[in-house]
């Protein structure tokens, strides 16, 4: 049940992010005012159907134009979604977490993903995204979002490919960098269906974003550890490969929640803990009746 | 220590995002997003 509400709600985040219909059957974007406000998840805003602006493509956006190098805007936008629920974003609300889940459900042999490829992706972040939009810059000034251009998938699934199938001076202008895209795209659509969730894990840097507020974050996993029987069941269907009952906010957790319903024993939780509530949570747990929060 | 923590992100980030609209960066989000971005399209 709980695994067909989180279906339900990736779903609805992605029609209601994409919900500009009249874009996909003209080949053209949304231009209004909605598009000053960033997604949460990573969404192309050259989706035809985009409402709203995608944080990375914004981040770099602002930093390749003459006036600013940083952008104080988007960068309070991710920390307020951050520090409301860590990676709540990547399990729950974005398309392109969504895509790879589907595409993970094709029958084939499967793979685990390497740890140590999640580091990847604060070097995309801090590279792509932060340090050459900024500082490589032609003779006035004016840089290049290097993530987008280079590196993201999202941007040719949802957007190129909608606008090219039906806007034909597009299509005109396509060149190399298209096929490299285009490639990029079937690299990640192949390794989606043998891995889980690669893009989100070794290369998006949005991720790496929120990944950064999961320890800090209001919204909380926690394991009780007097229920915990350590039987691993966690592990095995945990879409990112952690063991919840080692960490519980490890910045890989994209607090999807299919652990808590796996759970045997029922020892996983997740909930908003403010200063008041871990209070009453320790006070239970004093009493030795109640549960343990993990931080 | 992690609630103080917590709640200083949350005050930093309202400021942020003030500071940002101050700026004009909303503006500049908008401005850069209307348009179609030919490099997330493997164009530009």
């Amino acid at each position: 049940m709980g695994s067909f509400k989180r279906r339900m709600v990736q779903f609805a985040s992605t029609l209601i992010g994409n919900g500009y219909f009249k874009g996909f059957a003209k080949g053209t974007i949304y231009r209004g005012k909605l598009k000053s406000f960033c997604f949460p998840g990573l969404n192309c805003y050259s989706c035809p159907g985009a409402y709203t602006s995608c944080p990375i493509g914004s981040l770099q956006s602002v930093a390749v134009g003459l006036k600013h190098q940083v952008s104080l805007y988007v960068i309070g936008l991710l920390m307020l979604i951050g520090t409301i629920g860590g990676r709540f974003v990547c399990g729950w609300l974005c398309p392109f977490g969504l895509f790879q889940e589907l595409l993970y459900k094709i029958p084939s042999k499967k793979y685990k993903m390497p740890k140590f490829l999640s580091k990847l992706k604060y070097f995309f972040l801090t590279v792509f995204v932060l340090l050459l939009p900024a500082l490589f810059t032609n003779e006035v000034g004016i840089g290049l979002p290097y993530f987008c251009k280079y590196i993201c998938p999202a941007g040719t699934l949802e957007a190129s490919l909608p606008l090219i199938i039906r806007n034909a001076a597009l299509r005109r202008a396509i060149g190399i960098m298209y096929y490299w895209k285009l490639l990029l795209l079937g690299v990640t659509v192949i390794l989606a269906v043998l891995f889980s969730r690669p893009f989100c894990r070794v290369v998006c840097p949005l991720g790496a974003i929120y990944s950064l507020f999961n320890r800090v974050s209001f919204y909380q996993m926690n394991v009780d550890s007097s229920k915990c029987i350590k039987c691993d069941i966690c592990n095995k269907n945990c879409p990112v490969d952690i063991k919840i009952y080692e960490n519980a906010n490890s910045p890989e957790c994209i607090r999807c929640g299919i652990c808590m319903g796996k759970c045997p024993t029922k020892a996983i939780g997740s909930g908003f803990k403010t200063g008041k509530r871990r209070m009453e949570d320790e006070k239970v747990l004093d009493t030795g009746s109640g549960t343990h929060s993990c931080h | 220590m992690r609630d103080k923590v917590k709640y200083m992100f949350l005050m930093l980030s309202f400021i942020l995002i003030i500071a940002g609209i101050y700026r004009g960066e909303a503006g500049e989000v908008l401005e850069k997003a209307i348009d179609i971005c030919l490099e997330c399209i493997g164009i530009g």
